[in-house]
């Protein structure tokens, strides 16, 4: 116990501490009552920038209960519970319009600011697709932790095809609990428009997602 | 110093220049940056870094007018060779699991009295900056622990409290993208548009990823330490800043650092 009281200390406490004190026992001496845990090792170790506020250090119920190694939400109840919180979250189109401007989603698509320190709150957010997946094939630079949605409207535009793909964007724990891929509009990251608009790039058939 | 800032600019210039006129045939990033490395040679930049970094570590400074010369990196005082291999480590003196930037700025403190807030205020430079003294005496102490053989100690337990925590953080979904570490490093063979993502997890890619930090950043043309690259990470995962030497970043390199066990020093490195 004595040896995770004295991990608390940050090294930068310490140093400011021993700057102030006569001695470096004086700054041992400092205790905390319970061990850190990584939120407060967080909240000790970082600084707000900008945008990037301290409250985004909170995790929400979701966001905890996928924080693993497995990425196992728990038991079967508590995963079916999560799945249909991110269920409910969902809201879809008023207008019943699901299909935006393909040319918009792709640079939508293709940028990746939004929400950093170094962004600027007033420009709009991206959705990064390009990072993890890939989608027009001229496009080279793609990333693939996510899986290749090149040709992704060969599926259709069926209402439940629609409605599927407007749910993977807005919240993709609808259908994989601890996704890695962000709730773009849950977290409000993406508009309506703006996911309106990659739902024209994946499913339009005049986009180049789909030639 | 002068002198040495030219020549850097001198060099780093002509090779970009060299290698932008030159037709490029393949797409990937990575092979821009191969050919550079290769037209480069043993002409990594970060030389002029590293030689600030020996006269910084050299110079008597601050108020009580000494150098760095006697500064403890865990292998004993004035011990630079080999000693980036076994950072993160506890220190007696600190009471503190320390990684290299929290220990150098610790015997700044300490040994040369000098006001570590100021310091800290600046830690790592911006683009179109010169280095900053600490990037100058990482990059030292990293180019004396070349080819050493990283070997994290894990026998205190404040080292494995470390290990540990710094497991969990690299696990902690956070921020309006959800965000862990993991997202983007707990797979093999993955990538980020075209940049390879090292698994995190694994011994190959944590010794790759700790191995070769810090780097020459060719794109910024700026030395850059593990640390910044830990709050470039965090500022992508849309989280606060993390601040040089503090316990989150030495706690997720202490988790690196052991995973790569047995992987050998080749920082500075040259990054894309």
């Amino acid at each position: 116990m004595k040896t995770l009281i004295k991990i608390l200390l940050t090294p930068l406490l310490a140093v400011s501490l021993l700057a102030g004190c006569e001695t470096q026992e004086a700054a041992v001496a400092v205790e905390t009552t319970a061990p850190a845990t990584a939120k407060d090792m967080l909240m000790a170790s970082m600084k707000p920038k900008n945008q990037a506020t301290m409250d985004r250090l909170n995790q929400d119920e979701l966001q905890a209960a996928c924080s693993n190694a497995n990425n196992m939400a728990g038991d079967a109840a508590a995963m079916e519970a999560l799945r249909k919180a991110a269920e409910a979250s969902v809201v879809y189109p008023a207008d019943g319009n699901y299909l935006g401007d393909w040319k918009n989603g792709n640079d939508i698509a293709a940028n990746g600011k939004g929400l950093q320190w170094n962004d600027d709150p007033s420009d709009p957010n991206g959705g990064n697709c390009y990072a993890c997946h890939q989608l027009d094939p001229k496009e080279v630079a793609y990333g693939t932790l996510g899986p290749s949605l090149t040709n992704y409207g060969m599926r259709g535009q069926s209402e439940l095809m629609l409605k599927y793909t407007w749910a993977k964007i807005y919240n993709p724990h609808v259908y994989n609990v601890c996704s890695h891929m962000p709730r773009f509009g849950t977290q409000n990251i993406l508009t309506e428009q703006q996911m309106k608009d990659i739902m024209a790039l994946l499913l339009d058939p005049n986009s180049p997602v789909n030639q | 110093m002068t002198t040495l800032h030219n020549k850097r600019a001198h060099l780093g210039i002509a090779a970009l220049c060299a290698m932008l006129l030159a037709p490029i045939t393949v797409a990937q990033d990575d092979d821009v940056f191969a050919e550079y490395r290769a037209m480069m040679g043993d002409e990594n930049p970060a030389i002029f870094t590293i030689e600030e970094g020996q006269e910084l570590w050299e110079t008597p400074m601050g108020p009580k007018n000494v150098s760095l010369e006697q500064c403890d990196l865990g292998l004993g005082p004035g011990v630079v060779e080999g000693a980036l291999a076994q950072l993160p480590r506890y220190f007696e003196d600190a009471k503190a699991v320390q990684d290299v930037e929290a220990r150098l700025l610790y015997c700044m403190e300490t040994l040369q009295g000098r006001d570590v807030i100021e310091l800290l205020d600046k830690p790592y430079s911006s683009i179109g900056e010169q280095g900053t003294e600490l990037e100058a005496l990482v990059a030292f102490v990293a180019d004396r622990s070349m080819d050493a053989v990283v070997n994290l100690p894990q026998g205190h337990p404040a080292e494995q409290a470390m290990y540990k925590k710094g497991e969990e953080i690299f696990y902690y979904r956070a921020g309006p993208h959800d965000f862990s570490c993991a997202t983007c490093h707990s797979q093999t063979d993955k990538r980020i548009r075209l940049q390879a993502l090292p698994n995190l997890t694994t011994n190959e890619g944590a010794g790759f990823a700790f191995t070769t930090w810090p780097g020459y950043r060719i794109s910024e043309g700026l030395l850059r330490t593990m640390g910044w690259r830990m709050q470039s990470c965090g500022r992508q995962q849309r989280l606060p800043q993390f601040q040089s030497g503090s316990e989150a970043v030495i706690a997720l390199e202490t988790f690196m650092g052991v995973n790569a066990k047995g992987a050998v020093m080749a920082a500075p490195g040259l990054k894309r």
